[in-house]
């Protein structure tokens, strides 16, 4: 397909669309999926049919709207609407054109919505996932038709470099400045390109909301990535846990393939570039990039040292560039829009969005993209609608078991890479579980530490017995069994394994127990000097002379 | 050996102005320089892995910690192999891999030649000060010559790869993950079974503990040579040269 095609193709896509008076979205990924948004717009669909309003009213399944904790979610128009069933389809068609009813109305102006910046979930919500047509329709791969009529690689890795977009996967390298270092490395002829989609943070699902709501995003950034580091095979890495995103992956894969925009000579250029999606069985480490890759090859999944780097030496040991879905899914609006605009948004050092998967005790449960630099405090009380049943905010944890938690007295900072990192706790991939005084901070600690225990691949000694370790003195403190020289030991434990293990696994584990431990100490110290829990949430051992720790 | 085309370095490591061939590790030009550094996983001419962490060494510039056996020396490069941070790191990961395991010396068939003792002494560690986490484990006396005895097993992976590198055979590998993790024979079955298993006895001549050993040697019975291996690799050298 040529650029004059796609151009056309999107206008009579449009005008299809502009057809209809009324549209209903009902979401229709996995979260809505599961409360029955299936059988939702079923009873939709019947019930514009059984009316006639066939060609005025249109029902569609899209991607996921956001406010997960109130699915099935659809729209009427511009309204919102909530914990929809089937039984609600009749009065909605018979309110077509007017205010939903009051006990399904959501408004779009409710912050949760109306604080929003979509750049990468801007087609989430809005188009149907398993066409084509409506990704076209909504400029979908013009990005990448310009990119290989109007540019050289050069110019799309400096206009990617200038957009200051960084990594989503967790360490915010910055995009461009990986890009070029694939480019310039020698191939000898072969390159790969590679999405992590592995997203393994306990809570996150923004990854897989992305593949599910608009897959084809992430196969035209994938597609442009290629024709600027000089690749033309990619491989898109997806836990096996993730069913829907995957059909939707490969769905969308093969249709791009019969547009002629994935495959050889992707335009009528001389660019091929072809996809193939990879399943992993869900282990947290191969989303690092060098045990992903093992992976991909058919090895055991683990981690190798690094230098060398994938840019240099990377899948099959030839340079590699791996890319975090999100990533991915930001680089076809900054080649249609520019670098400049994307560097416009944000703070200085971070720019453009970040998703976040919203969770824990918080109003509004869900996915939301926020511009760099909002405060925790906008996002977890004016988007998330606070704490519920009026409970009070204790701490919110960003950057899952890499990451850390943040105390009420930091609401206010901004929310990006740099200040996340100076408050002990990390952006990681967008994780976000907002903790009410009812959590105990030891308890919170012990719980990550016990998910890295057992995601340690067991290469390294720091990080397969640290862990186990960390993970043993946390226990016996939440349980009213350690001592002062047990805290002691669980403190130089942290020190040790982030600076020898292997990679950021072991590197990050220790985060959730020493950022608690920076806030929280007093807790800890309730736990072993007091032998009390202060939030209730820990048993002691009634005595621990008789318990064998 | 031909090789005209190699490029010298040159480096300082512990204050000490040392030479070495590109593509040498940091491990291997400290060892020319009489300069110990500790390792397990280690063995001279097995691939690398950089999993044990003991030989972890400063570099100048460098925010992390860098293993010596897998990080190659490059020009005006500033190495520290030994401080007080690391002797403390190095002291605990020994401490770890004695706590993860059933070590009791006194029994074991490689007390007093055995790798890691050797190690801990060098380091000075004396005693454990984190709890054993006592594992249950199971012990293979199936095969004719040879037993595996998981209590002593620090996961180096040294039979893993001389099996694979040099045997050629891929008879061990590694199953399960974290402190779960244990090798294997096969399909994970009684070395005994062993279809690929050529008896050649390498796997038990480079374990540093008494993880491998020879049926029939009594408590601290077991040496292991070890001289056929540089040897082996130097002969394939030649002749793919
Ligand atoms: C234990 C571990 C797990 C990781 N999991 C993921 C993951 O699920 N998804 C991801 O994109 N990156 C993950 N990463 C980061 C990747 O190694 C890599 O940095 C990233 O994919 C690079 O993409 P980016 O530059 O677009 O962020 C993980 C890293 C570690 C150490």
């Amino acid at each position: 397909m040529t650029l004059e095609e796609l151009l056309q193709r999107a206008a009579e896509e449009r005008e299809k669309q502009a057809a209809f008076r009324h549209t209903i979205r009902v979401c229709v990924a996995a979260g809505c999926l599961s409360a029955g948004s299936d059988k939702v717009k079923a009873a939709l669909q019947a019930e514009v049919e059984a009316r006639g309003l066939k060609h005025t009213c249109q029902v569609k399944g899209v991607g996921c709207l956001g406010l997960c904790s109130v699915g099935p979610l659809i729209a009427v128009d511009d309204a919102y609407c909530r914990n929809v069933t089937p039984e609600d389809a009749g009065g909605i068609i018979d309110r077509l054109g007017d205010r939903p009813a009051e006990r399904l109305y959501l408004s779009a102006e409710m912050p949760f919505f109306a604080r929003q910046q979509k750049i990468v979930l801007e087609n989430s919500g809005r188009i149907d996932p398993e066409r084509i047509e409506d990704y076209i329709a909504a400029d979908g791969y013009q990005a990448l038709l310009y990119a290989l009529h109007e540019m050289t690689p050069a110019e799309v890795i400096r206009e990617v470099t200038e957009s200051g977009l960084r990594g989503r996967g967790g360490a915010g390298y910055p995009t461009g400045l990986k890009w070029s270092t694939v480019a310039k490395a020698d191939g000898g002829g072969q390159k790969y390109v590679i999405c992590n989609a592995d997203e393994g943070d306990p809570g996150a699902f923004m990854d897989r909301s992305v593949l599910e709501s608009d897959p084809h995003r992430v196969i035209e950034g994938m597609a442009i990535a290629g024709y600027a580091v000089g690749a033309n095979r990619g491989f898109i890495y997806v836990r096996a846990e993730y069913p829907l995103a995957i059909q939707r992956l490969r769905a969308a894969i093969r249709q791009a393939e019969r547009a002629g925009l994935l495959g050889n000579e992707i335009g009528g250029t001389t660019f091929d570039f072809s996809i193939a999606v990879r399943l992993g069985a869900g282990a947290f480490v191969c989303g690092e990039e060098t045990a992903l890759m093992a992976s991909i090859e058919g090895k055991r999944g683990q981690p190798r040292p690094r230098p060398p780097y994938p840019a240099e030496s990377g899948l099959y040991g030839k340079p590699t560039l791996i890319n975090n879905v999100e990533t991915f899914a930001n680089i076809a609006p900054i080649i249609r829009k520019g670098g400049a605009w994307f560097a416009a948004i944000g703070t200085e050092k971070s720019k453009g969005t970040k998703v976040f998967a919203l969770a824990g005790d918080v109003q509004n449960t869900g996915l939301v993209e926020v511009p760099m630099g909002l405060t925790l405090r906008d996002v977890v009380f004016d988007i998330g609608g606070g704490i519920p049943n009026g409970g009070r905010f204790k701490a919110v944890q960003t950057g899952g078991p890499s990451g850390g938690c943040v105390p009420e007295q930091y609401l206010d900072m901004p929310v990006d890479y740099e200040s996340l990192t100076k408050l002990g706790s990390i952006m990681g991939s967008g994780g976000m579980i907002v903790m009410a005084d009812t959590a105990c901070m030891v308890d919170v600690a012990r719980y990550f530490m016990e998910f890295c225990m057992t995601e340690s691949c067991g290469k390294c000694v720091p990080c397969r017995v640290g862990t186990a370790q960390m993970y043993g003195l946390l226990t016996r403190i939440t349980k009213g069994l350690a001592t002062a020289e047990d805290l002691q030991l669980l403190e130089d434990l942290c020190d040790m394994v982030r600076n020898t293990s292997l990679c950021g696994l072991g590197q990050s584990a220790p985060n959730p127990v020493s950022s608690t431990l920076r806030y929280f100490r007093d807790e800890y110290l309730a736990h072993i000097a007091g032998r009390t829990c202060p939030a209730g949430k820990c048993e002691m051992v009634a005595d621990p002379e008789k318990e064998v720790a | 050996m031909a090789n005209q085309n190699v490029k010298i370095v040159t480096l300082v490591i512990d204050g000490k102005d040392v030479s070495a061939q590109q593509g040498q590790t940091i491990m291997q030009v400290a060892r020319e320089a009489g300069i110990y550094i500790p390792y397990m996983c280690h063995v001279e001419g097995l691939s690398n892995i950089g999993a044990c962490r003991l030989c972890l060494v400063e570099v100048q510039g460098q925010r992390r910690l860098l293993p010596a056996c897998t990080t190659e020396v490059a020009e005006g490069m500033v190495v520290t192999t030994n401080n007080e941070r690391l002797r403390k790191y190095r002291q605990m990961i020994v401490e770890m891999m004695f706590a993860e395991r059933n070590h009791v010396c006194a029994v074991c068939v490689s007390n007093g030649h055995c790798e890691l003792q050797r190690v801990a002494q060098k380091l000075g560690v004396t005693h454990v000060r984190m709890p054993y986490l006592h594992p249950k484990l199971p012990f293979d006396a199936s095969h004719e010559r040879f037993i595996l005895d998981h209590d002593r097993c620090i996961l180096c992976t040294r039979c893993v790869r001389v099996c694979d590198e040099i045997e050629g055979a891929h008879t061990w590998d590694v199953r399960g993950r974290g402190t779960e993790s244990r090798v294997i024979i096969d399909l994970d079955q009684p070395w005994g079974t062993s279809e690929s298993c050529t008896g050649c006895g390498k796997c038990v001549n480079v374990c540093p503990t008494g993880a491998l050993a020879e049926k029939g040697r009594a408590t601290a019975e077991m040496t292991k040579k070890r001289q056929f291996l540089p040897y082996l690799t130097i002969m394939r050298e030649e002749d793919w040269a």
